[in-house]
């Protein structure tokens, strides 16, 4: 049985398009139920995602895959694309993540953002980013996979500098469009690659021959689509933009930089995975990049004070996770997009529910400042702690199934491979345990680090100003449905759709079937080992920060500590390594440019206007003077046939 | 005794030129036989109903001669070809819309024509015919005869027919450049000059006639090729010398008319001097039939042509092609003067043209047909538009046309949709894309580039880039200057003296020959236009249809220029004839 629905599937990216139209056409007049408008856009999205999923899961797994096309998009000379949407398990897997987290989002949003004046804008901006964001995993081609790519780079940039009357907001939104660019520039000459190569750049063509591709190309194509992969997915060496991203409004940070966009390199490395097959060099080093970012966001982790940034970082980290598993080839494809699914719905709750803290604690976000507000937010309290308990992977949350079955993946293989990646994988797992529990602990237990009132009236000593005031209150409940749904999705998703390893079943007819292979360590081993290292990291975070006072600034501390809390000198590396030579670059063509063309073009002109203004003397009224230049000029066309004639016999 | 054989007569061959002189002649009767009031309606209903019925005669021949390839009568004398066809059409088509500019009176309800042209300026005739509101409906039947010259141009294969034709649209336009209302002298002189140099060029190319003739014992084109190419000629062979010299001057005589350099002498002149809708009808339609015949005669004539003759032939138009447009666009950047800024552009236009020439093949002769249709209606329209802005003194009468540069400024504040107009036609004559002259432009250099003149489409690429500044400068001045203060402008632009006036240096030294008294005068006169302000008056209809049509045109021709590329390709097809 074939897919009936399949149809539907433009509407998918046109339902939150329209949407975003209308918001941002009706302009101010929508104010008053713009929002409402953008969540109906949404969820609207979400229940056709729905129907075609239903319709697909009755359909024969074979019969699962399938490609609607639209129109013909660009017919020129050998070049053929068309608006072609591919429906299938990998793509509907998004589809559900992105709307339904994205509905949840946006009805969070709704009470969250309701004092903006701006509110309106924002969900058109949260709309085109949901449209954007499913054009690029429907797409059925790289070109178009590349519009919706772009377009969540649009989204992300407005979003982010959405209160881009503060400089450094406007600031990160330039900085996080920039580092894009530079892996949007990978997929772009990936795409030049492919249509030299194979001809085509939709994934029938590229994928599909992809084997019988000289080794060599790729290779290339591969590490092409990782340093675009990187840019979108925060990964090293174009990380450093996520955390400067955690600027936007809380629930962007969510949908956008958390739970959806950050996760489309993943998207696009596992959708590539035939011609990854191809490139076992280019999956090597997909791996180690990821080994490689996951350590280190969760080092940054580990210093971050303010709670959004830890958080960026541990999204960070386990994106690294994900691009870990995708490098490992089909044994990983399946368990990098469980993580990513998993991950989606806890970490959203997680930024939802640090949205909430905020909220509660007049937008502050400095964890040294909270503490003890379980009591008094108990709806955010419990689902961040579930979500917590998810990331950390105990059972029977989310997390344990996808990340631990990511961690076995990596102990397999041969040589020296699964030990290292393996092992990275392993003390990540405890790391994350130490620098989540660190921020669970630090803004719910222990002692409360603000006070209710201002202690010791107006001029209250010393440290009058040290101690903030604040009146933390619950949130909503349109901001607490949302989290509570999400927790619940922390809790149970992972066991659900692991039962019979389901879910991998499910994406097999683009993933591939994998043979089970068998781990360097048996499986009981790493999973108690990695248990043990949670355990250890959760406890160690418990007695630095929840039995032991916090202090209110951050302490002096270890070189690789103050290394960690500026992010490990990326903005330094950055600077030294690209913004410095590229400057001088620009300064010197600025020169070039001033002495060497303009001067040319100056002098240029000024010949031209020396020369007009001769010519205008010759002009000079008199009849004779014009007859004799009509006979002299025919004088001198003779001469030059007479030369040129001359010349040629000669 | 000689029988008399009366000649077989294809009447509808003729019919889009008979219809055109035939109401000539019928105006001529108007302006005897019609009563005062009634003269100028009639004449203009008349005027433009013979120049549709010879677009639409044109139009229905046109099936016949593009399956037969042609269609003439008595021997040749009057020959249509496609081509022909396609030229006599563009001309038809820039004729109507020229005649809407003339007859255009504006708000102030005069024209742009002297109330008596004979009165001697600045006499108290001049002034009583002013006060008697005469006006000089002749114009129509000028026009119409022009016209009619215009048409049979390109539509002879016999050259003394050919001259017949020169003279008959050369002779009402140079009285037609007589006759502005305003700076009289200025259009009197214009006339003279281009009186005595066209005369001077049609002795040129009679001249050329005169050797063709020598050469070949006829003065058919088809006949002389017949003679050129029969094998047993010796033509070639014995007098090269003559024929080139032949082709030469006949070449010569006709670019005198496109005002190619260094023939464009008269251009800036007569182009300032002559009545602005004459102007822009001029400009228009002349370079299109001047470049019909021309194309007919250098095609025929080269396919005649050795190996070494024919590259003479090449380089003396490589050479006109060179210099007409250094000239035109250089000379262009440094005017102050709209009129002679279009002027100049004009000439670099046809040296645009002549780089199509090179090969004299069929893609060329495509080519040529969309440049003079698209560059007719950017032209046309642009001078229409220079019709409507005007002077105006402290009392609000309005006076003549505000041509001096810096009166531009700021047009956009005053009449934006008039503004937008303008920098319509500038940006479709400099060439950019999405209107019609970037099409035009892009068939002249790819033609030059498949006949493997490639440095001459580079030459043509950076004259345009050269050109767009002048163009653009324009554009800068109407959208985003300010316009200066009333006070100001008395004593505008510093530097040299002369060119602080109403008009720019070199007009200036042009006057000296028109009389130390008349100089004097029209320096006063001058003085006073200056301190005018710059008014726009609104069109009484007739100008704002062709202004809307031109520019619709241009940017048809510039978004869809399918289907006119097409009708011009077919047009350009030449096939072999038998005469």
């Amino acid at each position: 049985m074939t897919m009936q629905t399949l149809s539907l599937a433009p509407w998918l990216v046109a339902t939150p398009l329209i949407g975003a139209a209308l918001l941002l056409l009706v302009g101010r007049r929508s104010d008053r139920w713009g929002h409402w408008l953008g969540v109906l856009a949404s969820t609207a999205t979400f229940v056709i995602g729905l129907v075609i999923l239903l319709d697909m899961l009755g359909a024969d797994a074979e019969q699962r895959v399938g490609v609607h096309t639209a129109a013909n998009w660009i017919d020129v000379g050998p070049l053929t694309v068309d608006l072609g949407f591919q429906v299938d398990p990998l793509s509907m897997t998004f589809v559900m993540l992105i709307t339904f987290v994205g509905s949840l989002i946006h009805l969070y949003s709704v009470a969250y953002m309701s004092h903006d004046r701006d509110r309106r804008r924002f969900f058109a901006y949260l709309n085109l980013f949901v449209a954007a964001m499913l054009l690029l995993v429907l797409a059925d081609s790289y070109l178009l996979l590349f519009v919706g790519w772009e377009g969540v780079g649009l989204a992300s940039f407005l979003l982010i500098g959405f209160w881009d009357h503060h400089l450094p907001n406007a600031v990160a939104g330039k900085k996080a469009f920039i580092m894009n660019r530079v892996g949007d520039m990978g997929l772009i000459a990936a795409m030049m690659l492919m249509l030299a190569t194979f001809g085509g750049v939709d994934f029938g063509t590229v994928l599909g021959t992809a084997g019988a591709a000289d080794q060599g190309t790729t290779t290339a194509i591969g590490l092409l689509l990782l340093l675009a992969a990187c840019g979108k997915s925060a990964q090293l060496p174009l990380q450093a933009w996520l955390g400067d991203a955690m600027a936007g409004p809380t629930p962007v940070s969510a949908l956008i930089h958390a739970a959806t966009m950050v996760t489309a390199g993943v998207y696009l490395l596992v959708r590539s995975g035939p011609l990854l097959e191809a490139a076992p060099d280019a999956q090597l080093v997909i791996a180690i990049v990821g080994a490689l970012t996951l350590l280190f966001g969760a080092i940054v982790g580990c210093a971050k004070d303010d709670i959004k940034k830890a958080l960026a970082a541990s999204t960070m980290s386990q994106i690294g996770y994900m691009m870990l598993a995708a490098g490992l080839g089909p044994v990983g494809y399946a368990f990098a997009i469980f993580h990513l699914l998993t991950h989606g719905f806890f970490k959203a709750g997680l930024f939802l529910g640090a949205g909430s803290v905020m909220h509660a604690m007049d937008d502050d976000v400095n964890m040294r400042r909270f503490g003890g507000l379980a009591r008094l937010l108990p709806v955010t309290a419990i689902t961040m702690g579930l979500g917590w308990l998810a990331i950390l992977g105990v059972p029977p949350f989310s997390g344990f199934y996808s990340k631990d079955k990511i961690i076995e993946a990596a102990f397999v293989g041969e040589g020296w491979r699964p030990w290292v990646f393996g092992i990275v994988a392993l003390v990540g797992a405890g790391i994350t345990a130490y620098y989540m529990s660190r921020l669970f602990f630090m803004t719910f237990m222990g002692r409360r680090r603000w006070a209710t009132e201002l202690a010791g009236g107006a001029g209250g000593g010393a440290e009058g100003d040290s101690t903030p005031v604040r009146h933390p209150h619950e949130s909503p409940w349109l901001m607490t449905l949302p989290m509570i749904v999400l927790a619940v999705g922390s809790v149970g998703l992972g066991f659900a759709l692991n039962a019979g390893d389901r879910f991998v079943h499910f994406l097999e007819p683009v993933t591939g079937h994998a043979e089970h292979h068998d781990p360097v360590l048996p499986i009981w081993l790493i999973i108690t080992l990695t248990l043990t290292l949670v355990v250890v990291g959760a406890a160690l975070a418990f007695v630095q920060y929840a039995v032991r006072s916090v202090p209110t600034t951050a302490p002096a501390a270890p070189a690789v500590v103050r290394a960690a809390r500026v992010d490990l000198h990326q903005d330094d590396v950055n600077e030294a390594v690209v913004m410095l030579p590229g400057k001088v670059l620009t300064r010197s063509m600025v020169f070039a440019d001033r002495t060497a063309v303009d001067a040319g073009w100056l002098g240029l002109a000024g010949g031209v206007g020396r020369l007009g203004t001769w010519l205008r003397g010759l002009q000079s009224g008199y009849v004779r003077q014009y007859a004799a230049m009509t006979l002299g000029g025919l004088g001198v066309i003779v001469l030059v046939i007479w030369l040129v004639s001359t010349m040629a016999t000669s | 005794m000689i029988e008399f054989e009366a000649p077989v007569i294809d009447w509808a061959v003729l019919m889009p030129v008979l219809v055109v002189l035939a109401a000539g002649v019928v105006g001529v009767l108007i302006e005897a036989f019609v009563p005062d009031r009634g003269r100028r309606p009639t004449q203009i209903v008349l005027t433009l109903a013979a120049l549709v019925a010879s677009l639409v005669s044109v139009v229905l021949l046109w099936g016949r001669v593009a399956t037969e390839g042609y269609a003439f009568v008595v021997n040749g004398t009057f020959l249509l070809t496609p081509f022909t066809l396609g030229i006599q059409a563009v001309v038809a088509v820039l004729a109507i819309l020229g005649v809407l500019v003339i007859a255009d009176r504006t708000r102030t309800g005069e024209d742009a024509f002297a109330p008596t042209a004979a009165a001697v300026p600045g006499t108290t005739y001049e002034d009583a015919a002013r006060e008697a509101g005469l006006q000089q409906t002749e114009v129509y039947p000028l026009v119409l005869f022009a016209t009619g010259g215009m048409l049979l141009f390109p539509a002879t294969d016999n050259l003394i027919v050919l001259f017949i034709a020169l003279e008959v649209l050369s002779l009402p336009l140079y009285v037609l450049c007589a006759t502005a209302r305003r700076r009289r002298l200025l259009s009197q002189e214009a006339a003279f000059k281009y009186f005595l140099l066209g005369s001077f060029a049609s002795a040129i190319m009679l001249f050329g006639i005169a050797l063709v003739y020598g050469f070949a014992g006829t003065v058919s084109l088809e006949g002389a090729l017949y003679v050129l190419t029969h094998p047993q000629s010796q033509v070639l062979e014995l007098m090269p010398a003559l024929v080139i010299a032949g082709v030469l001057l006949i070449t010569v005589g006709l670019l005198f008319k496109i005002g190619a350099a260094p023939f464009h002498t008269w251009v800036p002149d007569v182009y300032q001097g002559a009545p602005t809708p004459i102007t822009g009808f001029m400009a228009a339609c002349v370079k299109a039939a001047a470049i019909g015949a021309l194309v007919r005669v250098v095609f025929t004539l080269a396919a005649g042509l050795d190996e070494p003759l024919r590259r003479d032939l090449e380089v003396g138009l490589w050479a006109v092609a060179i210099l007409t447009m250094l000239v035109g666009t250089v000379a262009a950047v440094v005017q102050t003067d709209i009129k002679r800024m279009l002027a100049y552009s004009s000439i670099a236009h046809g040296g645009f043209l002549a780089v199509a020439f090179v090969g004299f093949s069929e893609t060329g002769a495509q080519a040529v047909l969309f440049y003079v249709l698209a560059y007719g209606l950017a032209t046309l329209g642009a001078f229409a538009i220079v019709t409507l802005v005007r002077e105006q003194d402290a009392d609000g009468v309005v006076l003549g046309e505000a041509t001096h540069l810096s009166q531009w400024a700021g047009l956009a504040r005053r009449s934006p949709w008039l503004a937008a107009a303008f920098a319509l036609f500038l940006l479709s004559m400099a060439g950019i894309p999405l209107t019609a002259g970037f099409i035009a432009k892009f068939g002249v250099f790819s033609a030059a580039v498949v006949a493997g003149a490639w440095p001459l489409a580079v030459l043509g690429v950076l004259a345009s880039a050269v050109a767009v500044f002048f163009y653009v400068r324009l554009i800068v001045l109407m959208l985003l200057t300010r316009p200066a203060e009333d006070a100001q402008e008395t004593e505008h632009p510093a530097g040299d003296g002369v060119a602080a006036d109403g008009t720019g240096g070199p007009e200036a030294k042009e006057e000296a020959p028109a009389g130390e008294g008349a100089t004097r005068t029209l320096a006063a006169a001058r003085s006073t236009l200056s301190r005018a302000s710059v008014v726009v008056v609104a069109s009484r209809g007739p100008a704002t249809v062709a202004i809307v049509l031109c520019a619709v045109g241009v940017v048809l021709l510039g978004v869809v220029p399918q289907v006119a590329l097409d009708w011009a390709a077919q047009a350009a097809t030449f096939r072999p004839l038998q005469p």
